[in-house]
């Protein structure tokens, strides 16, 4: 019996211990499987853009930090609910979002581009190299009308819950026939299969997936930003957590002035993606 | 508790329910000719035939069917020679691969649920039957089938419902289905439990149909 106790004594103790080591620990959400944002190595370690930048930003702001993994999809319930207190996932600040959660002021920026496989017959599109449909000019217009008319009756893929899902669904360039997938690798997949005849996304998840798989998946159209797009690429933040926010909007100040953002961006994306 | 998103999300559900039932429906159908036709095998004398319909129940009962799905969507989509061939049709389309994973997936069940039911017959009804001069394929289909199928409908209604609920895997291939519209609705509402609550209920509603209609079938045939 007085073995019991203390048994159970032990575990109690432990059990509060460990959880009040936790509780001062910033829990960090991300998908991992957004190279080059999130990703996991072979291992299955996290890696990636947000990862070290996420553990840059923790050391600006004097905390223990924990990075934990989330499907995309559930990724702002689970915030709500709890299950970690910020998000670091390739998320963009879009007004949609922002009627659920804050977010941190951005921290990187990327563009969005419509893929093919090579001979696909929405190649050499003639439209301009970059579209921004904020304000989209008279060029930005008719670049839509050209897509509208090249994408009518194909099927378009993309990751569910995306900004890229947000904007084909928009009716931007007309109706076409979304797909929509759990993780960006399956629509690499269904691209490489040819069930989709084009598919949307961050022009970078292309580009590494066309290095890593030696697909020839090739990016067609103009890239876009702004509008449904979002306004870069932020930290999710639960509303009601206003100190977590100041403490990351210092810490992105920081790291941006010692060039901590451009530098881990750059060693990712090959480029400065940093905002 | 938001009632007023799980009100405005109700008749989208509903509609995509239709795809749920139309997926249920197709792979029933298919899977219950795949599980007559194994479960003949399985009553079969020859060890080769008898081991290969083993075989497909055992395999598709022992993996998940998540994975049946997976392999038959994402993984023959890989296998470049068989999309130049005519099969790539059918197998482009998510529709279809779906309901060829749930049939040969229900298909095993079936033949499990049927084979345990033509062994239960008694050897007298078939003796019964030999002894008034009946040839042994009319006694197969005017007696044996007929046994088979009222004893195996217990069985069979379970797996109707477990079937109905396997549908929302289809979700995970890009259907539309009753799971792939609610998560959808959650993408952008980011409220999961509103969302499923209303979702589970008419899974729930479906199942309390099927049961019903089993338990009737099951009163009428009864003897």
């Amino acid at each position: 019996m007085n073995i019991i106790k203390k048994f159970s004594l032990g575990v109690l103790i432990t059990l509060f211990l460990s959880f009040s080591a936790n509780a001062d620990k910033i829990k960090i959400g991300t998908e991992g499987a957004y190279p080059p944002w999130n990703s996991k190595d072979a291992s299955g370690k996290l890696i990636g853009f947000e990862v070290e930048l996420a553990w840059t930003l923790c050391r600006y702001i004097g905390q223990q930090c924990e990075i934990v993994e989330q499907d995309w999809d559930g990724m702002i319930p689970a915030l709500i609910m709890r299950k970690f207190d910020a998000i670091m996932a390739g998320m963009s600040i879009t007004a949609e979002r922002q009627k659920a959660i804050s977010f941190s002021q951005g921290y990187a920026d990327e563009v969005a581009s419509l893929a093919v496989m090579k001979g696909s017959s929405l190649e050499g599109m003639d439209t301009p190299a970059g579209i921004n449909l904020t304000k989209p000019n008279a060029a930005a217009k008719k670049a839509l009308k050209t897509l509208t008319n090249a994408l009518a009756g194909k099927t378009v893929c993309v990751q569910t819950a995306t900004i890229h899902q947000n904007f084909l669904d928009s009716g931007d360039v007309g109706k076409v026939n979304v797909r929509t997938y759990k993780t960006q690798d399956e629509v690499n997949l269904d691209l490489a299969s040819g069930r989709c005849d084009a598919a949307l996304a961050a022009a970078v998840a292309f580009s590494d997936y066309a290095e890593k798989s030696g697909k020839p998946v090739v990016l067609v159209g103009p890239t876009f930003s702004g509008g449904a797009f979002g306004n870069g690429v932020g930290v999710g933040i639960r509303k009601d957590d206003t100190e977590l926010l100041n403490a990351f909007n210092k810490a992105i100040d920081k790291a941006r002035k010692n060039g901590d953002i451009s530098r881990i961006a750059t060693k990712w994306f090959g480029f400065d993606a940093s905002m | 508790m938001d009632f007023e998103l799980m009100i405005s999300s109700l008749p989208k559900l509903l509609n995509a329910s239709l795809i749920t039932l139309k997926l249920l429906t197709a792979s029933l159908i298919f899977g219950l000719f795949i599980g007559l036709f194994f479960a003949i095998l399985r009553v079969n004398k020859n060890l080769i035939i008898n081991k290969f319909a083993y075989g497909y129940s055992y395999i598709f009962r022992g993996t998940p069917l998540l994975v049946q799905i997976f392999i038959i969507y994402f993984g023959l989509g890989q296998i470049e020679y068989l999309r130049s061939t005519v099969l790539w049709v059918i197998l482009k389309e998510p529709y279809w691969c779906a309901i060829i994973a749930f049939s040969l997936n229900t298909g095993a069940y079936t033949s499990e649920i049927l084979r345990s039911a033509f062994q239960t017959i008694k050897p007298g009804i078939i003796e019964a039957g030999q002894s008034l001069g009946i040839s042994s394929k009319i006694i197969f289909f005017k007696i044996q089938i007929p046994i088979a199928i009222r004893q195996s409908l217990p069985a069979y209604g379970n797996e109707i419902i477990l079937m109905m609920k396997g549908t929302s895997l289809a979700s995970t291939v890009t259907l539309m289905d009753l799971t792939g519209v609610a998560k959808y609705i959650i993408s952008t509402t980011f409220k999961p439990i509103e969302v499923f609550i209303v979702a589970g209920g008419i899974y729930l509603f479906m199942t309390f149909i099927i049961h019903n209609v089993i338990k009737f079938l099951e009163r009428k045939y009864s003897y």
